[in-house]
């Protein structure tokens, strides 16, 4: 579904582009659920922006295939539109914009660049209703504005929701497990099941800790460090690495 | 009628920023429309600029009588909508205004608010949204005589600049004489906020979409509660659609 092949991306800063991700490859298919942990600064945010687009996040080499399609020459609303969904680590407030006005015009503009039917008002809160319970998010907080006044633990529920009405194919999420209580923790990790745990959908899970991944089961977990992919493995590496450190795995010469 | 003369614009400061040539084709400006608001009375007008215009409005509002006045400056290349108000005791004066504008369009707003009597309360909020190398520029004034206590003035001016080739002016002016009053007042013009723009595109709406999205609260502070909101409001977006 996606290949990432010997990516390599720089950040625009105070003094030019400093380089980030430094050939990284990764594959993910269908169905699978894979965690990218790794140390802070390793890149770990700047592959989730790469992905999505984000204005001065600049491919300096490799390649990224998205269900076959280039997904870097896609602009960041088509490839939300072809199916990838970036979950914030910081969701932004838009003041003056409302939660349910926003997800309708996004929706409808996907679908519309899909090719597909708008959905009306009544569908639409219908669908908002249903992934806000999920989520067990009032429905009155999707009447006020984008994540304004919200506590870190609503933006994120808020940001499943999205992500269940926009309902992605691939979707990156990134630290959607920091600023949780173990309540909230829950249900974040049971709503990531519920909207995209399917054979036709596929997660890319960034994290720092262990413990979002006792609910998000993964298939696979790499660790990224200075902007490659050091080292792959089943579920049981995330553990490892919460037991030893990422110190440790540095040592090993990995 | 005798002639005036133009305004030097560099010089005078009311019209400091008009653009002399454009001036020149309108000049010489009719005198502003005088208006009294009877005690107790309510006046309402909102003007809509779709050509190059001054309009010039005076208003003088007796005890307890109500005003409010709300302008789309959003026409053609030039437009200027000049208002005073003189506010008795206990009256209420409500200002809103939006100007858009791109290529070299040249938008104004002067508003001058005076609290000629105890009690009278006010609102001025206006919003600018430019584009290419247009300008706007308002002039807020709040001016509260000696013994004009218990005044309720608020003023907000706004302007937002969707390229780094745009202008806004403003010029946020208070004068008070008075000791038991409460003015409250901000200034702020700046761009879209960037993060803000990569997160409404990453839910896959086009950037045009999601500046107007951005935009629309922010030009809808100035509209709310006018009798015709819908239909101002909806002028206005169409006017900055056209810019993004």
């Amino acid at each position: 579904m996606l290949v990432i092949d010997n990516l390599h991306a720089a950040v625009a800063g105070p003094n030019g582009p400093k380089p980030i991700l430094k050939g990284l490859s990764l594959t993910v298919n269908a169905g699978e659920i894979h965690a990218i942990m790794g140390p802070n600064g390793a890149g770990k945010s700047t592959l989730g922006y790469t992905l999505g687009g984000r204005p001065g996040y600049t491919v300096t080499g490799g390649s990224v295939s998205f269900e076959g399609q280039d997904l870097l020459a896609l602009p960041a609303h088509e490839r939300a539109a072809a199916g990838l969904f970036l979950g914030f680590q910081y969701p932004v407030e838009i003041p003056g914009v409302s939660n349910v006005h926003f997800l309708r015009e996004a929706l409808n503009a996907q679908r519309r660049q899909r090719g597909e039917a708008p959905l009306s008002g009544g569908e639409f809160l219908k669908l908002a209703r249903e992934k806000a319970a999920l989520l067990r998010l009032d429905m009155d907080m999707l009447k006020r504005p984008v994540n304004v006044g919200f506590s870190g633990g609503e933006k994120k529920r808020a940001e499943m929701v999205q992500m269940g009405i926009l309902d992605p194919k691939f979707a990156v999420l990134d630290e959607t497990d920091s600023g949780l209580d173990i309540d909230a923790l829950r249900i974040c990790g049971e709503g990531i099941n519920a909207i995209m745990r399917h054979p036709g959908k596929a997660v890319l899970l960034i994290t720092h800790y262990q413990r979002l991944l006792d609910y998000v089961k993964p298939d696979f977990v790499h660790v990224l460090a200075d902007g490659r992919i050091v080292r792959s493995g089943g579920p049981e590496l995330a553990l490892e690495l919460e037991r030893e450190g990422y110190e440790a795995l540095e040592g090993t010469g990995a | 009628m005798t002639a005036i003369a133009l305004p030097d614009t560099r010089n005078v400061e009311d019209w400091r920023y008009a653009p002399q040539a454009a001036l020149a084709e309108l000049w010489p400006l009719e005198a502003p429309e005088a208006v009294t608001v009877q005690a107790g009375q309510t006046f309402a007008r909102a003007i809509v600029l779709e050509s190059d215009d001054v309009v010039q409005l005076d208003l003088t509002l007796e005890a307890g009588a109500r005003a409010a006045v709300h302008v789309v400056n959003a026409g053609a290349g030039y437009g200027r909508v000049a208002v005073t108000a003189t506010l008795g005791e206990g009256a209420d004066f409500q200002f809103g205004g939006v100007q858009l504008g791109g290529g070299t369009a040249s938008r104004e707003i002067v508003a001058s608010v005076t609290h000629a009597a105890p009690g009278a309360t006010s609102r001025q909020i206006m919003r600018s949204v430019v584009a290419g190398q247009a300008s706007a520029t308002v002039l807020g004034r709040i001016a509260v005589s000696r013994g004009a206590n218990g005044t309720d003035a608020e003023q907000s001016i706004r302007a937002m600049l969707l390229d780094r080739t745009a202008v806004a002016n403003a010029r946020p002016e208070l004068e008070i004489f008075a000791d038991d009053v409460k003015c409250a007042h901000g200034c702020a013009v700046g761009e879209l906020d960037a993060m803000g723009l990569f997160y409404l595109q990453s839910r896959g709406l086009e950037p045009a979409r999601a500046k107007a999205l951005m935009l629309q609260a922010f030009l809808a502070e100035a509209l709310v509660g006018v009798e015709d909101e819908e239909r101002l409001l909806a002028l206005a977006l169409a006017r900055l659609e056209a810019l993004l």
